[in-house]
């Protein structure tokens, strides 16, 4: 394969935004800058599909690896995947040109700064999670905030400055301690290539230091309790293409990390760790579940479950279990799938209504049923009802951790159960019922393109709760195999 | 037989300069004329440094006080093309508040002889003419908007308090001449035994007047006066081009005679940069002006290049030249979007007047986008790369207190770039500011801009060229 198939899916959507630039439209019609927009994510998301057509799920080998040197001597431009990464590529892929058509009615003014932000923001994404050298990982991954920090801020709600430095020093105050740990690595082991440092191994009176500087980063972004306070402000600011690119994407990135780099590369430290991971999210699961049963703005409360959410991802990724990992990231697809939705599903009736508080509404299952009904799939998904894909992966988290600590896989069970009370009463109140508040009479059922984001969120939504396999086959080996040298590399010091 | 070659660069530019001089004496309403020979003047001179001196190996000239190496021939072409920028930009701005003067660029090109000078010393003597060359100058060119109250005032406060370091520096000299019985930086080197505290007063000495100069928390006090004083063209040199010599004699000073005290220094250094880092950054945070804030986020930045040079390794020396080099490339055009801020023949300086510049200008707010990024070190820009290289060598040694408060100040003085870009995308706008800008000004704008955006491309390249100074 000469072709680099990567660099052209990290590029594309950059050479879009290129174009839009300089795309010129007429004030009131803003279609062409959206043509172009949506056609570029589109090559990129067919481009990410034939990826996984030629992707090779029997070996946990990294594919489609390039390789070329970049700054003399230090740093190799390298790029791979395995069969963990190509899943949350394709969710990029497959995310955005959803959020492109969404942004319909939302984004009212500079529309096409907005869409070339978006595709920007696609672009580093996607460097994120096919990058195998720390210091390419790196730079993607700080570079997402530039375009976040310009969509909360230009286009955001009214507290949006507020928000959007908040995330932005969050993130970047967790990211510095990253960059140390990674340069250090460099010094101790003499290359930066994940690859390499998988069979080099690092040496173990590093390990802990070294992890608790990448948990900093990873864990602001995850984000675990208690640095999770970014997120509810970023959420309920940003505009709504915004809230499902960070929730659907940009939390996954942390998820990842841990993956790849905690676990890969400190084994050990990981070890010592795995009891204050476990803590931190019982602690997210139970005390968010509580926080969001108390709220009173919509996107606040999906906001504290993406939190108790990813609560379950990192509980499962350090079961080291292959159940709990798998489940880890089916649940952090699945969740990419139905907190975008459920984003979306608020972005609706707020473009109705300018109204994100639950007491503005009631009753209207008989004004808009079909927004309903869908509004109630992708409720019962982020619940963990069984046929969605939210079961699956809370099912295989939960049972890596039954294997792995008892307790703590009874407390994590209770969050399901407070997850199971606030999504309900949300539902309870938003759509059942009696109808108070007249204005809502007005109110239109989903449009068409509303509906189309919509079933095309709930399909695989539904598809991977019947039927995982395709996931599962995809990153199984991967996961066997990482475990496989997890285990060997502690004991092996 | 003294190769006269090597020195041609600085005989050419003392010649033209007296040329200079002798022409706005006899010749009538000459300003103009006289700026473009000086800018050619430069250009000329950059290009014989590059073919004369560059590349050849170490010569000592003029009893071993002149050293011609790669990184004082690096450093001049830096300072020339700097200084050409600088100049080239500032006709706009000088003929508005009507001091486009002959003496403009005779000053420019005689600090810039100093500094040239200064760049070249190989002995303490040679080294203070270069510095008392350039300081002059400086010293006028800061009171050049005579009729302002707050031009001479600026003026004023730099030389007092110039005139302050260079007697403490002066007296560090007379310190080590003392004890080593010669002013020569080699000299000095095969005499030293570390047992003589008196010496470690005499680098003391000399730290400060250097740390002076290129204004290094504690000795910063005058940056943020006379930078919000002084004309913006002469703002824009003194960022620039007088830290690129002092950052040479810095090294060279640091390097050549006293590298086995490194023990003695080190922790200053290490103070001064993390002093400057830490300051920069949080006092940078209250400005309302534009131009007392660029010199806070000068400090800070000055800090991070200190921090390469106490490293005590030549990846570190060669790792502040690249920081210092993208430093001048960013503030280049963080500078001409100042100087593009005007309207009415009338200049705006404060924060607030960017409100909501994104609307009317979205071009030269996105560039100055590019750029506040990038001086906050945010990847892929090339500021990103220039913090990078230094906290690389910082790491190498182990210094991890210094690489950690380094990069938490990024974080702090990320906050008030991010204030800029706020005010710039978030608020609403105001009028529109003139389009009239003269060539040069969008040519150093663009040029600037996309060098730090497609810096991530080529990183090699400047690291190939910088690596070939070789100081230990």
């Amino acid at each position: 394969m000469n072709f680099p198939i990567l660099s052209s899916l990290i590029l594309l959507p950059s050479i879009g935004a290129f174009f839009l630039f300089f795309t010129k439209s007429k004030k009131e019609d803003n279609k062409t800058v959206k043509y172009v927009a949506l056609f570029t994510s589109l090559v990129t998301f067919f481009l990410s599909i034939y990826l996984w057509i030629l992707f090779d799920q029997s070996t946990s080998e990294f594919q489609f690896i390039e390789d070329r040197v970049w700054i003399e001597g230090l740093i190799n431009y390298k790029v791979g995947i395995d069969g963990i990464s190509i899943l949350f590529i394709i969710l990029t892929t497959f995310i955005t040109p959803l959020c492109i058509i969404s942004v319909n009615n939302s984004i009212q003014k500079r529309l096409s700064e907005f869409l070339i932000a978006i595709l920007i923001m696609e672009s580093f994404m996607i460097g994120v999670f096919c990058s195998l050298d720390l210091v390419v990982f790196y730079l993607f991954f700080e570079a997402g905030l530039i375009p976040m920090f310009l969509i909360i801020g230009i286009w955001g709600g009214s507290r949006r400055v507020y928000s959007a430095f908040k995330f932005f020093l969050y993130t970047l105050l967790g990211s510095v301690l990253m960059l140390v740990a990674i340069i250090s690595i460099y010094w101790i082991s003499g290359t930066t290539d994940v690859v390499k440092l998988y069979e080099l191994g690092i040496d173990a009176k590093y390990q802990n230091l070294l992890w608790l500087a990448f948990f900093s980063s990873f864990a602001v972004k995850t984000p675990m309790w208690p640095v999770h306070t970014w997120l509810p402000d970023a959420h309920v600011e940003a505009p709504t293409a915004g809230s499902v690119l960070l929730a659907a994407i940009l939390l996954k990135m942390a998820g990842y990390g841990f993956i790849r780099f905690s676990l890969g590369l400190f084994p050990i430290a990981s070890e010592i760790f795995t009891p204050f991971i476990y803590t931190l999210s019982v602690i997210a699961i139970i005390f968010t579940s509580f926080i969001a049963l108390m709220q009173e703005d919509m996107k606040k409360l999906i906001a504290y479950s993406s939190v108790a959410h990813m609560g379950f991802v990192t509980l499962g990724i350090f079961t080291i279990q292959q159940q709990g990992i798998e489940g880890s990231i089916i649940q952090m697809i699945s969740h990419g799938l139905v907190s975008a939705a459920l984003f979306l599903c608020v972005g609706v009736v707020y473009d109705r209504m300018h109204s994100r508080l639950i007491s503005t509404y009631g009753g209207l299952v008989s004004i808009i049923p079909k927004y309903s009904v869908l509004f109630m799939l992708f409720t019962l998904a982020a619940l963990g009802l069984p046929g969605t894909s939210g079961f699956v992966g809370e099912f295989l988290i939960l049972m890596g951790a039954f294997k792995d600590n008892f307790l703590v896989a009874v407390i994590a069970s209770f969050g399901v159960i407070i997850g199971a009370a606030y999504m309900l009463w949300l539902y309870k109140r938003v759509i059942f019922g009696k109808l108070i508040n007249q204005d809502l009479k007005q109110m239109i059922d989903l449009n068409k393109s509303e509906l189309f984001i919509l079933t095309c969120l709930a399909i695989p939504t539904l598809l991977f709760g019947f039927y995982p396999e395709p996931l599962i086959s995809t990153i199984e080996v991967s996961i066997s195999d990482l475990i496989k040298v997890y285990n060997m590399n502690l004991t092996g010091y | 037989m003294i190769n006269l070659e090597l020195v041609l660069p600085e005989i050419f530019l003392s010649l033209s300069i007296m040329f200079l001089l002798i022409l706005g004496v006899f010749k009538k309403e000459s300003s103009k004329l006289i700026q473009n020979i000086s800018l050619i003047v430069l250009l000329i001179t950059a290009v014989i440094t590059f073919n004369e001196t560059l590349g050849k190996n170490e010569t000592l000239l003029f009893n071993e006080s002149i050293i011609i190496d790669y990184l004082s021939s690096f450093m001049k072409i830096i300072t020339l093309l700097a200084a050409f920028l600088a100049l080239a930009m500032s006709s706009n701005y000088l003929r508005i508040f009507k001091i486009f003067k002959i003496e403009y660029p005779i000053l420019i090109l005689s600090s810039v002889l100093g500094m040239m000078v200064m760049i070249s010393s190989n002995d303490l003597i040679v080294f203070y003419m270069g510095l008392e060359l350039q300081s002059l100058a400086l010293y006028v060119l800061a009171t050049f908007n005579r009729d302002q109250l707050k031009s001479s005032e600026a003026g004023l406060k730099y030389f007092v308090l110039s005139a302050l370091s260079s007697g403490l520096l002066l007296y560090g000299c007379s310190l080590i001449y003392g004890f080593t019985g010669s002013t020569n930086f080699n000299f000095i080197a095969n005499q030293l035994s570390s047992d003589e505290y008196a010496l470690t007063f005499g680098i003391v000495f000399i730290l400060v007047g250097l740390a002076f100069k290129i204004s290094a928390v504690p000795f910063h006090m005058w940056a943020p006066d006379v930078y919000e004083g002084s004309p913006t063209s002469v703002t824009l040199f003194f960022t620039m081009v007088p830290k690129i010599a002092a950052l040479t004699v810095f090294i060279r000073f640091l390097y050549v005679p006293f590298l086995n005290l490194i023990d003695q220094w080190q922790m200053i250094l290490i103070f001064l940069s993390i002093a400057s880092m830490l300051f920069g950054a949080i006092a940078a945070i209250g400005q309302n002006n534009l131009k007392r804030l660029v010199a806070y986020s000068s400090i800070g930045h000055v800090g991070y290049a200190l921090a390469g040079l106490a490293t005590g390794s030549n990846d570190g020396i060669q790792s502040s030249v690249i920081y210092i080099t993208i430093y001048i490339i960013m503030n280049l055009g963080l500078f001409s979007c100042l100087l593009m801020m005007k309207r009415n023949n009338e200049y705006y300086e404060d924060i607030d007047d960017l409100s909501g510049l994104s609307k009317n200008h979205p071009l030269l707010s996105l560039s100055l986008l590019i750029i506040l990024f990038s001086l906050a070190g945010i990847p892929p820009l090339a500021g990103f790369f220039a913090k990078f290289y230094i906290f690389k060598s910082v790491l190498q040694q182990s210094m991890y207190f210094l690489a950690i408060v380094g990069l938490l100040s990024t974080v702090v003085a990320a906050f008030y770039y991010l204030r800029i870009i706020k005010i710039m995308y978030f608020d609403k706008e105001k009028e529109k500011y003139d389009t009239d800008h003269s060539l040069w000004l969008k040519f150093s704008l663009t040029a600037s801009t996309l060098l730090i955006l497609i810096y991530f491309v080529f990183p090699s390249q400047l690291i190939e060229v910088v690596s070939r100074i070789n100081i230990i």
